[in-house]
């Protein structure tokens, strides 16, 4: 599958294992299980090597060009050494320029590995990982997963790890059911894999791991606009079972039925020509087009109300915003089966 | 010279308790007794919106500060306790949502002092009641006992003179300010401003008695041209669509007026402190002074949006008043009461909504639009409680 042989974690068991480390790392992106593997894989790298190689980790904050320089030192014998500059992104000129000093003439032994987010406010610092490119880093991306494929293929690397194999729909139910934190994931693969013996389906999956662990207010309007009351309660109880605020599903709440109310009043047309009209992206008029179907005028009048209503009492007018909310997802469902 | 309380507009029974307790302040100062109480360390002045409680407030001071102990409006005490400049004057004017208890604290300290260069130290409070619960605990003590030579003048609006705590209004002696009637607004307006007569006339009628919009409406054209957009609505909303047109309409002015206004402003006051805090500097020692200065300039924005928030939700508030005013209107006529109309230049409107609906519907309108300014101070987003207002304007 491209996409597995693409992704960064794949290759960090090969920089492992490689007999003579690189001098220069660049850890680059923001994803923290990746960038704390990256260093790991790194300084094992180094200790391959040396096994008394010493290891120094320091944000670059806390760091002068002199303490750096005395850091990266040669020394007598040419100990092994890992020194590990995190934050990199917060790297002054001055500090910047002692780094590019030093590869120009690197000392022996030295194993220098640069953490760094990928952004960064001064120039010093955004260009920094352009440059240390050019010096013939090693380069690790680590950035931040945010596509559900790439998450999936996140998983299935992490079973694979541990020795074990894992189905498509055990894929999507351990996402479902652990959510979308990296270091989740993976202890909940490896654990996984320990218990069933390495193989991983889906029924394995749902005997360890219940629920649903990512719901959005969201997802709650969306269930609620749609009229399915049984649904619209379940996510609702779920929401609140992991603490989404109450605020953001009452926002949501509010979004949802106006954008219905908002598209069935302009009537049916083009999404893409309505949407300059409206002031909305042409999907969110398409999908609403979909969900205006069971409405009239009238329920929406009174949803639109509720959703004003529960905005207040979410934000201290409610003794109770759990129920407040609660009453608010069966007023809007009971709003559109009234006709 | 006229005398500082012409400022005050069409309140003559307050002014005349005003004036006895300055010259009794005066007797007192010269070491004569005070045998009737005229004077005492602290008032309370409540009004509706636009009456002038601080313009009250602000010229009861400059007659405290008077050196002919009158309110002459010629000695340096007057002029520079009206202008706002006077030493021994401390004006607490919240521009945020709330007064703070650490602000209040410090004004305390400030208020013990004795006074420098007139004889009364003299503490303003505007909006006494944005004061939080913290805040007014802070001042309790200082207003139920002050030093001798210090007056404590607080102002809240007279709708809510619950929102001032109970423990504070028992202290204070209460002034009550009048809604001003139309004659004495016109008159002001002609006279302080230079409107010509027809203006002022049309503008005093039209500002629900409060002056500072009677001012605003017959010297900006802006002003105008929104108070009409406003007042369109309720019969302007014939197709569904128009509800969210309209309520944009209503929001967008309330933004762009917010927006306006910290245009001017914060760009200037980022650079003043950031001036003030030395920036630009080069050499040792610049990079620590800049963290403090960054850190001022953060606390600055913050205060910043604060100060936003509150003109936008002033703007809109406006607007609601505008709104209800008009139902308002509806329902005088159409229960043929005599009742002088809050917008007389849309009287052609009310008649046309009064024969349309039924009286009941439009109390339920009146009502959507006072939910909607209850639902804003409970800090809805301005837009749902808008639109489920202007919703249910339609509807009926």
């Amino acid at each position: 599958m491209p996409l597995q042989s693409m992704s960064p974690w794949q290759d960090l068991g090969v920089t492992a294992s490689s007999a003579a480390p690189a001098p220069l790392h660049l850890v680059l992106g923001d994803e923290e299980l990746l960038v704390d593997r990256a260093v790991h894989a790194a300084v094992g790298a180094a200790r391959a090597v040396d096994e008394t190689a010493e290891l120094t980790r320091v944000k670059v904050s806390d760091l002068t060009p002199p303490e750096l320089a005395e850091l990266v030192s040669p020394s007598l014998f040419s100990e092994g050494r890992v020194i590990v500059l995190e934050q990199a992104q917060d790297i002054g000129q001055e500090l910047a320029d002692a780094v590019l000093a030093y590869l120009k003439d690197p000392a022996g032994g030295v194993t220098l590995v640069v953490v760094h987010s990928g952004g960064g406010r001064s120039k010093a610092a955004k260009s920094l990982p352009t440059t240390l490119k050019k010096a013939g880093a090693e380069v690790t991306e680590c950035a931040k997963i945010t596509k559900p494929a790439e998450r999936e293929a996140f998983v299935r690397a992490e079973v694979k790890r541990a020795g074990g194999r894992i189905d498509a729909a055990g894929v999507s139910a351990l996402v479902d059911a652990v959510g979308s934190d990296l270091r989740e994931l993976s202890s909940a693969a490896t654990q996984l894999v320990a218990d069933s013996g390495g193989k991983v389906d889906e029924e394995a999956v749902r005997r360890y791991h219940r629920g649903k662990a990512d719901v959005t207010g969201f997802l709650v309007a969306e269930k609620a606009v749609g009229g399915d009351r049984a649904a619209a309660l379940e996510t609702l109880r779920w929401a609140q079972q992991i603490g989404v605020p109450h605020v953001l599903i009452a926002d949501a709440l509010a979004d949802a039925v106006r954008t219905v109310a908002r598209v069935s009043a302009a009537g049916r047309g083009n999404p893409n020509q309505l949407a300059g009209e409206l002031g909305m992206p042409p999907w969110k008029i398409r999908k609403a087009q979909g969900q205006t179907r069971g409405w009239n005028a009238a329920g929406l009048a009174a949803a639109m109300r509720t959703v004003a209503r529960v905005n207040a009492e979410v934000k201290g007018a409610a003794a109770d915003p759990d129920y407040a909310l609660e009453r608010a997802v069966l007023d809007v469902v009971g709003a559109k089966q009234s006709r | 010279m006229t005398s500082v309380w012409s400022q005050v507009v069409g309140q003559e029974p307050a002014v005349e308790a005003l004036r006895t307790a300055a010259s009794a302040a005066a007797a007192l100062v010269a070491g004569e007794p005070d045998p009737h109480g005229g004077m005492t360390h602290a008032w309370l002045f409540t009004g509706p919106p636009g009456s002038g409680r601080s313009v009250a407030a602000r010229t009861f001071a400059a007659a405290l500060q008077c050196s002919t102990g009158t309110g002459c409006g010629g000695c340096s005490g007057c002029r520079t306790a009206v202008a706002g400049t006077h030493a021994d004057v401390r004006l607490v004017v919240p521009e945020g949502l709330s007064i703070s208890v650490s602000e209040m604290r410090s004004l305390v300290q400030a208020a013990a002092r004795r006074p420098t260069t007139g004889e009364w130290q003299v503490v303003i409070i505007e909006d006494a009641d944005r004061l939080t619960e913290g805040a007014s605990n802070a001042l309790l003590k200082a207003v139920e006992e002050p030093p001798d030579r210090t007056v404590f003048l607080l102002c809240a609006p007279s709708d809510h003179p619950e929102d001032v705590s109970v423990t504070i209004r028992s202290r204070c002696r209460l002034v009550t300010l009048r809604t001003p009637p139309p004659e004495a607004i016109a008159r002001v307006l002609a006279e302080r401003d230079g409107v010509d007569e027809s203006t002022a006339n049309w503008a005093a009628s039209v500002c629900g008695g409060h002056v500072g919009r009677a001012r605003r409406l017959a010297t900006d054209e802006a002003a105008r041209s929104r108070r009409d957009a406003v007042l369109r609505i309720p019969l302007g909303l014939r197709r569904p669509g128009d509800v969210f047109t309209c309520a944009d309409e209503l929001i967008k002015t309330a933004e762009s007026d917010a927006a306006d206004e910290s245009k001017a402003r914060d760009e200037a006051e980022a650079e003043e402190l950031r001036t003030a805090m030395g920036s630009g500097g080069t050499g040792k020692g610049v990079a620590a002074a800049k963290r403090s200065a960054d850190a001022a300039v953060k606390q600055l924005e913050k205060r910043q949006k604060s100060r936003a928030t509150r003109t936008q939700r002033d703007t809109l508030d406006l607007a609601l008043i505008d709104l209800a005013g008009f139902y308002r209107d509806v329902l005088v006529t159409s229960s043929g009461a005599g009742a002088a109309l809050n917008h007389p230049d849309f009287a052609e409107q009310s008649r046309e909504a009064a024969r349309e609906w039924t009286p009941a519907s439009t109390l339920r309108r009146l009502e959507a639009v006072l939910e909607c300014r209850d639902a804003i101070t409970w800090n809805v987003k301005p837009r749902i409680a808008v639109e489920a207002m202007v919703t249910t304007l339609r509807e009926g």
